[in-house]
């Protein structure tokens, strides 16, 4: 393709979460410029939450993103907690693993029902779906509301959840609800099973496309880390979380807008595939079907399969969901006291909070005064961690596709985005700056 | 001809339009009252041809006032979606530190390199016709307000405060449960959802028209509280409306 000339610009990329833009400009076959730009603005959380109270940081923190409003609540509570030395109990603990299910199968189902399905479909939005495949969308849709019902179930509602708070939780759910959200679990295989089989039958369509990353995620050796685990690397092994800066080592890159993350090497790649390349073995039965299924197998480095490792997730968030529910009513659920207030010590000092959200990784780092003012903070975002691969993946990705049309090339690169399921509002905190 | 809408998304975290989109079935039906024509989280295609533009997070910084100026040029009703849009909403916190200092805080040494000024709701750049409050709006109240706007009707938001809908559910007041809560001064309408998860109103519908500050102080009083800890309960959301007055 040597008498190439392309030049692309694509702003704010739809069906992602907040805006991106990507640059391409390739002059007689040569690529002259590949760039995947954030024009976000601001919104400067870290300055918001210092002076506040530590019962309040979780609200506040929620409002980062709402897509993933569950768990930056939860990274932010196990900061607060990890400070005051709060341990939650066994029952708050399972629970709270519910409420980060729910959130994932949400989230996943949205990204992969919504944002990407259009894409293998060949068409601009879900919405002439509705009426070319109603019944694809309707499962969907269907997987969509159970998912956030259940959200509503654990935490109130279902974007920024009221019930979590320091040390457990305001009200919870009574047993009977618990089991009859268990039964629709089960009663949604059948519906999740359409659906992995749709996207078997589209599967092809992903470019079939790798080049060689680091992937981070938390890890575990007794279950498939999200809540809880130290951070790991496919390069480097584990670390425990405090450690967390060394991993995500945040920089500025010129010309291009937006801070990045690097450890081992150039980038590294945060999520589900992130996660399903370290933690395949912990994986629930029917996930490993699911795999199965796809012929996908760790260590994958194909970014488009981030979708299919989604949608392994979705089963494995389900199955295990019903596992929890399980224990929970094996224990028999101890009720707590109306308008629960868990008494908590003011300590002074710092604490980070990891969990797996469902674009990946997610660090809150907190300190606090002797009051329980907080006085310093730090969020480091999955998106973040992720914008340096997706540059770099499209670098790669380009000259592979350059004989094809450019409206071919576009939707490749767009599509390369939108398997990261980018959630571009959550990387605000550090994120436009004019090199001039 | 079905009415064209559009949706559009300033300095805020989407999870408004994510509400939207937890309409679920709900949603296909409003699809047949109404053809949206951009919804950058959603769909691809694109155009300024609309007759309503609904509009989620802040203006948060000069250049984005071209923009939501021209939106409100091209729409015929322009509709606020969520606290950020509606009051500034927890984006506001900011405003009572120095901008300097909030930019150094979070971007260091490259602090000068980033453009921000106070942030405000988008009725303090361009005239809005509705508002639908909350942070996350309330698909209800959401899609209440459509059907008014669809109807020619001026949507009914409430003018009094939270505690009306709260004594209504019968809570136990949260002041009685020895905590701050801002539900006396908070606009209604979400009935006092927070309250009856058993937490606090936090104020994220914003002041109600004409807040009875007098009976606020009482309460203040009463529960032995201060007026810092209602400053700062109040800063959490109502960091705009309270610099205006």
């Amino acid at each position: 393709m040597k008498n190439r000339n392309l030049n692309l610009e694509v702003h704010h990329v739809t069906r992602v979460e907040g805006h991106g833009n990507i640059y391409v400009n390739v002059r007689d076959g040569t690529v002259e410029k590949c760039e995947w730009a954030i024009p976000e603005a601001p919104r400067f959380f870290e300055a918001m939450v210092v002076g506040r109270q530590y019962s309040e940081l979780h609200h506040i923190t929620s409002r980062i993103c709402g897509i993933c409003s569950i768990g930056h609540t939860l990274a932010s509570l196990k900061a607060t907690e990890a400070v005051m030395g709060i341990k939650i109990s066994e029952q708050d603990l399972k629970l709270r693993k519910l409420a980060l299910h729910a959130e994932n199968l949400q989230s996943h189902m949205l990204h992969l029902g919504f944002l990407v399905l259009p894409d293998l479909l060949g068409v601009g939005s879900v919405i002439p779906l509705a009426s070319s495949n109603p019944k694809e969308v309707k499962t969907v849709l269907r997987l969509h509301r159970k998912a956030n019902e259940m959200s509503n179930l654990l935490c109130g509602r279902t974007t920024h959840p009221q019930r979590l708070m320091p040390g457990g939780f305001s009200k919870i759910p009574s047993i009977k609800e618990l089991t009859s959200l268990r039964q629709k679990l089960k009663d949604s295989v059948p519906d999740l099973q359409a659906v992995a089989e749709l996207f078997k039958s589209l599967s092809p369509k992903l470019p079939d496309f790798t080049r060689e990353t680091e992937f981070i995620a938390l890890t575990s050796p007794d279950e498939y880390a999200l809540y809880d685990g130290k951070i790991g690397s496919t390069d480097t092994g584990t670390a425990p979380t405090s450690e967390y800066l060394s991993f995500a080592n945040e920089y500025i890159v010129p010309i291009s807008t937006a801070k990045r993350a690097k450890h081992a090497r150039e980038s590294y790649m945060v999520g589900a595939l992130a996660r399903f390349n370290l933690n395949y073995d912990k994986l629930s039965p029917l996930a490993k079907k699911t795999a199965e299924m796809f012929d996908l197998k760790p260590v994958c480095h194909n970014p488009f399969m981030n979708n299919i490792a989604q949608l392994i997730e979705v089963v494995h968030s389900l199955e295990d969901s019903i596992k929890l529910i399980n224990e929970l009513e094996a224990a028999g659920l101890k009720s707590q006291p109306d308008y629960n207030k868990p008494e908590i010590k003011v300590k002074a000092g710092g604490g980070v909070g990891a969990v797996e959200v469902p674009r990946g990784i997610l660090f809150h780092d907190y300190t606090y005064n002797d009051k329980g003012y907080c006085t310093k903070a730090n969020c480091i975002i999955p998106t973040n961690q992720n914008h340096g691969n997706i540059e770099l993946d499209m670098k790669a990705l380009l000259p592979k596709i350059l004989d094809k049309p450019e409206k071919e090339i576009e939707l490749n690169l767009e599509m390369l985005v939108r398997a990261y399921d980018p959630c571009i509002s959550c990387s605000t905190h550090c994120i436009k700056v004019h090199f001039v | 001809m079905k009415p064209k809408v559009a949706f559009f998304d300033f300095a805020g975290c989407e999870g408004d339009q994510l509400q939207i989109a937890n309409l679920e079935e709900d949603l296909l039906a409003l699809l047949d009252q109404v053809e949206v024509v951009s919804f950058r989280e959603v769909m691809k295609e694109h155009s300024d041809n609309y007759d309503i533009a609904f509009i989620e997070g802040s203006c948060t910084r000069l250049q984005d006032e071209d923009r939501l100026k021209q939106i409100r040029k091209n729409a015929k009703i322009v509709v606020a979606i969520g606290s950020c849009a509606t009051i500034g909403g927890i984006n506001s916190l900011r405003n009572y530190r120095e901008l300097d200092d909030v930019k150094k805080i979070v971007y260091g040494d490259s602090a000068k390199l980033f453009d921000a000024y106070t942030a405000r709701p988008i009725d303090a750049v361009i005239t809005v016709d509705a508002y639908v409050h909350g942070c996350p709006i309330d698909k209800e109240e959401f899609l209440n307000v459509v059907k008014s706007l669809l109807l020619g009707k001026k949507p009914d938001i409430p003018t009094y405060p939270v505690c009306v809908e709260c004594k209504k559910n019968e809570n136990v007041c949260a002041f009685e449960r020895g905590q701050f809560c801002v539900g006396p001064v908070t606009r209604a309408g979400c009935n006092s959802c927070c309250i009856n998860e058993e937490t606090i109103c936090w104020g994220c519908r914003g002041l109600v028209d004409n807040p009875n500050e007098n009976s606020q102080k009482e309460v203040l009083i009463k529960y032995g509280l201060t007026v810092d800890d209602a400053i700062s309960k109040f800063r959490l959301y109502f960091g705009w409306q309270e610099r205006r007055k």
